[in-house]
């Protein structure tokens, strides 16, 4: 069973149903056009969380995130129903982020002729020996919130799409590899370096805050099962 | 089979996907009951992703939803987009 995945569905709120979104499309198509504002309100902080992500930029996110919207609605006659509208909206705008993003390299001359290489070597997680589980409520806490921004920021873009594209906007591996026009296997690869990257940075420095007091109002719950 | 530490770290993220063949996975929950650190890696490594995956990580700047909207209504309001 899908361990991760399993715990996070009970904790989130399903998503609109694909049934609710054929409807939809359906009637805007037909000219119902106001109602792509309803259609896509589920979807609005995923698409900007995914461009975010991406851009590391505010200004720059909202910007593509608009577009991407635009681009939905121009082209919502080409959506294909076997995939989710949700997956399919996540892509334009994983797609509109990595064009802005290679845009701004070619201005400030950077090369774009190659992605970052991917590397062979086997990596090595953070070796801690003992994880308590700093359960989601301590995300109240600015700092911590602004960690896990910056350590996700830190990582090369090729494994940023991934662990975005998969592990926040929950697309499936296969939905990530065709959004992403690489092989399900390339995903999956840069998926476990990705992971253990952030392993790496976030483990040692939340281990330390946690013995620092950062988390004491949670350290009587510490051990026990939060999700 | 008996595995050691790196290939249990090879083999996280697949595990955490459910995707671990049955005979592999009995060899890495094996692992993971003698190995205090790859038990630790493992923890962390599903705690980060759930911390990450909420919604509260990422904030939408203000007026986001409202700016969105009112550049949606000038392209609907066109009425040749499609």
């Amino acid at each position: 069973m899908d361990v991760a995945i399993e715990a996070r569905s009970s904790e989130s709120v399903a998503g609109p149903s694909p049934t609710r979104d054929a409807g939809l499309i359906a009637r805007i198509l037909a000219g119902e056009r106001e109602l792509f504002h309803e259609l896509v309100r589920p979807y609005e902080k995923g698409v900007y969380r995914a461009t975010f992500s991406i851009l590391q930029n505010a200004e720059d996110a909202e910007d593509a995130a608009q577009e991407a919207m635009l681009k939905a609605l121009r082209n919502l006659r080409h959506f294909r129903s076997e995939s989710r509208f949700s997956t399919w909206l996540i892509s334009i705008a994983v797609n509109e982020a990595r064009a802005r993003l290679r845009h701004a390299r070619v201005l400030k001359f950077d090369s774009i002729d190659e992605p970052p290489e991917e590397e062979e070597n086997r990596f090595t997680p953070a070796l801690i020996r003992d994880w308590r589980e700093v359960p989601l409520q301590a995300l109240e806490r600015s700092e911590l919130r602004e960690m896990l921004r910056k350590a996700i920021a830190s990582l090369p873009e090729i494994y940023r799409e991934v662990l975005v594209m998969r592990d926040i906007e929950e697309l499936s591996i296969a939905e990530t590899a065709a959004a992403l026009s690489v092989r399900e296997g390339v995903v999956k690869t840069r998926l476990l370096r990705a992971r253990l990257m952030m392993q790496k940075i976030l483990a040692p420095q939340l281990a330390t805050r946690r013995s620092s007091g950062l988390f004491a109002l949670f350290g009587s719950k510490a051990g026990g099962s939060w999700f | 089979m008996v595995l050691d530490c790196q290939h249990v770290w090879d083999q996280i993220s697949n595990y955490l996907e459910g995707e671990v063949p049955a005979e592999l996975r009995d060899s890495i929950d094996e692992h993971l009951a003698h190995c205090r650190h790859c038990a630790a890696v493992l923890d962390s490594t599903r705690n980060i992703l759930l911390l990450i995956a909420d919604d509260r990580t990422f904030e939408l700047p203000l007026g986001y939803s409202a700016r969105l909207h009112a550049r949606l209504q000038q392209e609907i309001a066109l009425g040749d987009a499609f």
